[in-house]
């Protein structure tokens, strides 16, 4: 099995942004998908240490993937959507109209904010030229075993959410920007400030979301430790991780040695709250409870 | 924009209290003969509730000293007045007329739910199912009563249309007016 | 312009056809649509009832087969699209790509409109759906003011209809799994949203409290508004701050808008609220059917009276206003 790491979704200053590509050159993953996903506003911040990280991961062997926004209305965002193909590596879409950009007959991946949940779906992604689907995460293993299944037909690989806060809902609207009193144009960047989303708490102070300017995120990091055989069964040949700001190369690595067998799921969970003694876990979408909920069992296999 | 908020008439004390002294068994055992009847007519009703026809729901008129508790029992229903408390699945209460308006089509459920006319506790997928099927029924109760009541139906309506003028309660079902 | 009103029942279908509605939406009963509420929608039999009516009355049936099949059940939806093909609907509204293929290829007759749940939200996109499956008209996302609803129809051919008045979806709609993440049950698999089995209502001195699957998310006092039990209008804590953090408890009226979005170049406007009375909906079809013969009259928008019927009361322009955002 695989492991992708999927784009950060936080808004990062540009060195710790830069280290993060640096670190993961020398992690045991196979692909890294980069690039902005929640909010065209923040890429003029970074934009120019971008090549430099596609050439340092190419360099120690990585797939190298380009993500689009996740939504997409303005004239200049459709525009840098256009131009994404030039930059000369392969795009994961993440908004179908990053579909309708690419030039006809480019081989593409698709990102989990793009709505797979069916085999006609697959196949017509397919037929487009699509090569690897990562799933939205709300997905249950039953429908994830059986888009694998004709995945494989269709000679395309399936990804599925390993580790990371959830991308829950993208909106118009900025959260950030509207919880400092502020328009999303005049926003002054609030979302800078929260690595890893702001939390938000419930009336009876339960932790339950975290907002990253347009995007709403589970408070919780899902993680998939326990239902790697079942996934692996399923036929899902690759895991997504998502940065995070504690430790994110470690657990990688921790991922690797859970799928090569040197660590149990019991073993992993640990080595994951060792990174984050505040870290929540979440796995209950695979086995279509709520998302919020945790097992901290393995799911049968299907 | 402008606010207007939808007045709901409460049912004045003195005839209430009157209401109170009601003998309930056989007050129970008419308004079950009267909803068996409705029953016999509409039956969609009771394919509208799915698996909610065999919840127990207490409707509770906030401005009677009764509460009714209403067992559509798949179709073949069950109505029961009391006194004070009683156990139920669900529990919707308002003022009378909000009840009686929901049920001819002269309010919106989710209106009076905003406006907390209606307080609605216990299993809320029960109590939607409930007030989508009374909804798609178009019931009216003053017709049914007036089918029930024989050689009577002439002043049965009558007495109803006049309660329905002098109190601005929906005893009956209106047409919703045509616009072409 | 064309009013499109919603029916939860025959019965609302029938309020909104004698009310003036030009369109009518509606949706079988079970999990193809995105109000799959208890007690709600049609089986077979009254949708072709239904249509039968309508098209009596010189009105349309739209029929939303809007949520996304489930991996291994797809012919659920399948047979939806072709019942609805049955009953003479003018035409089916979906969301799905793969369903969308399934019905430009099986049922090419059949009209196609993009659900808003595709949340299809610039000209590129549209135009992307019209050719690969012939859609002919697109339900905008939430997220657009009415400058970029201007600037999408200047660029397509594809006809764009939009909501004017009732619930508000703050998120990008079909892109959303917030309801999921708390009950197991989304708008996108299950069609539902924040569903009534899994909501709990409890009232405390007066003080009412909305609890969705064990989480306290909101608290009206004595005399306030109630609101919808939907997760994005919840009252939360961030950062010290309390509040409606996503959305205020409010519904969408762009009554006073319709000129503008006239002059925007959109094709029908579109009124929420399949879960809504037969009430609700006769109310709300005559008002905005008067405000539309009175633009095409050329006379002055009459004043809204529609606030009583508004979740929390109060009405909001949602992104028409770019200030929304």
């Amino acid at each position: 099995m695989e492991l992708t790491v999927g784009p950060n979704q936080f808004f990062w200053k540009p060195d710790p942004w830069s280290d993060l590509y640096d670190e993961l050159a020398q992690a045991p993953v196979d692909r890294v998908v980069l690039g902005e996903l929640v909010c065209s506003k923040r890429l003029p911040f970074y934009q120019d240490r971008i090549p430099a990280a596609i050439e340092t991961l190419l360099g120690a062997g990585k797939q190298v993937v380009l993500t689009s926004l996740a939504l997409i209305t303005l004239k200049r965002e459709r525009k840098m959507t256009a131009e994404l193909a030039e930059m000369g590596v392969e795009v994961e879409i993440n908004d179908l109209t990053a579909l309708a950009l690419l030039p006809e007959g480019t081989a593409f991946s698709v990102g989990p904010l793009v709505n797979v949940y069916n085999e006609g779906t697959l196949d017509w992604l397919a037929s487009k030229g699509a090569t690897r689907i990562c799933l939205p995460p709300e997905l249950p293993l039953a429908s994830v075993a059986t888009l694998a299944g004709r995945a494989r037909d269709l000679g395309v690989m399936i990804e599925v959410w390993g580790h990371g806060r959830l991308p829950l809902a993208i909106s118009g609207r900025c959260y950030h920007a509207r919880l400092h009193g502020r328009t999303k144009d005049n926003c002054q960047f609030a979302c800078e400030d929260d690595p890893d989303g702001l939390q938000v708490s419930t009336m009876e102070d339960q932790p339950f979301l975290a907002i990253n300017g347009v995007q709403t995120l589970s408070e919780t990091y899902a993680n998939a430790a326990y239902q790697i055989e079942a996934l692996d069964q399923a036929g899902v040949s690759a895991l997504r991780l998502s940065p995070q700001s504690a430790g994110f190369a470690r657990l990688c690595q921790l991922f690797r040695q859970r799928i090569d067998g040197e660590l149990d799921a019991d073993a992993l969970a640990t080595g994951v709250r060792d990174l984050d003694k505040d870290v929540r876990l979440s796995d209950g979408f695979l086995s279509a409870r709520p998302g919020v909920n945790w097992s901290g069992k393995a799911l049968a296999p299907l | 924009m402008h606010q207007e908020s939808v007045v709901i008439p409460i049912f004045p004390k003195g005839p209430s209290r009157v209401l109170g002294l009601l003998p309930l068994a056989p007050a129970s055992w008419t308004l079950t003969r009267f909803s068996r009847q409705i029953a016999k007519r509409h039956p969609s009703l009771f394919r509208r509730l799915g698996e909610h026809a065999h919840a127990r729901f207490v409707l509770d008129p906030t401005d009677l000293p009764l509460v009714m508790c209403l067992e559509p029992n798949g179709g073949v229903p069950r109505v029961s007045l009391l006194r004070g408390q009683c156990q139920g699945d669900a529990r919707i209460a308002g003022p009378l007329a909000a009840l009686l308006g929901l049920v001819h089509g002269a309010y919106d459920g989710d209106a009076l739910f905003f406006s907390r006319d209606l307080v609605i506790e216990g299993d809320t997928a029960a109590v939607l199912a409930l007030r989508n099927a009374i909804d798609d029924a178009e019931l009216d109760l003053a017709a049914e009563l007036g089918a029930m009541s024989g050689p009577l139906r002439q002043p049965v309506q009558r007495l109803i249309a006049l309660g329905e003028k002098t109190t601005g309660v929906a005893l009956s079902r209106h047409e919703e007016e045509y616009a072409r | 312009m064309e009013i499109v009103c919603p029916a939860g029942t025959p019965a609302a279908l029938r309020a909104a056809v004698k009310a003036g509605a030009h369109t009518i939406y509606c949706g079988f009963n079970d999990e193809t649509n995105a109000r799959n509420f208890p007690g709600l929608n049609f089986d077979r039999a009254e949708m072709r009832e239904g249509v039968r009516f309508a098209h009596d009355m010189g009105s349309k049936v739209l029929i939303a087969i809007n949520t996304f099949p489930r991996a291994g059940a797809e012919h659920i939806w399948h047979n939806a699209v072709s019942d609805a093909a049955e009953a003479g609907a003018d035409a089916v509204i979906l969301a799905d790509p793969g369903l969308l293929a399934y019905a430009a290829q099986n049922h090419p007759a059949l009209r196609r409109h993009l659900s808003v749940q595709a949340a299809a939200a610039n000209a590129d996109v549209i135009n992307y759906y019209a050719k690969c499956f012939d859609v002919k008209r697109v339900v905008l996302p939430r997220v657009l003011s009415i400058p970029e609803i201007a600037a999408i129809n200047a660029e397509t051919e594809v006809e764009t209809e939009v909501f004017v008045f009732g619930g508000l979806c703050v998120m990008a709609e079909g892109r959303c799994s917030l309801s999921s993440f708390v009950t197991g049950l989304s708008p996108n698999m299950n069609g539902v949203c924040s569903p009534a089995s899994h909501v709990d209502y409890h009232e405390d001195n007066d003080a009412l409290s909305v609890r969705l699957g064990g989480y306290t998310i909101h608290r009206a006092e004595k005399g306030e508004p109630a609101p919808y039990p939907t997760l994005c209008k919840g009252c939360f804590t961030s950062a010290d701050k309390k509040g409606y953090l996503f959305e205020d408890p409010v519904s969408l009226n762009a009554e006073q808008l319709i000129p503008q979005l006239k002059k925007a170049g959109v094709t029908a406007l579109k009124i929420e609220g399949r879960q809504r009375s037969r009430s609700y909906v006769a109310q709300v079809v005559r008002n905005f059917r008067a405000a539309v013969d009175a633009l095409e009259a050329g006379q002055p928008m009459p004043e809204g009276m529609l606030a009583q019927l508004s979740e929390g009361q109060a009405g909001t322009t949602g992104a028409y206003r770019k200030i929304w955002r």
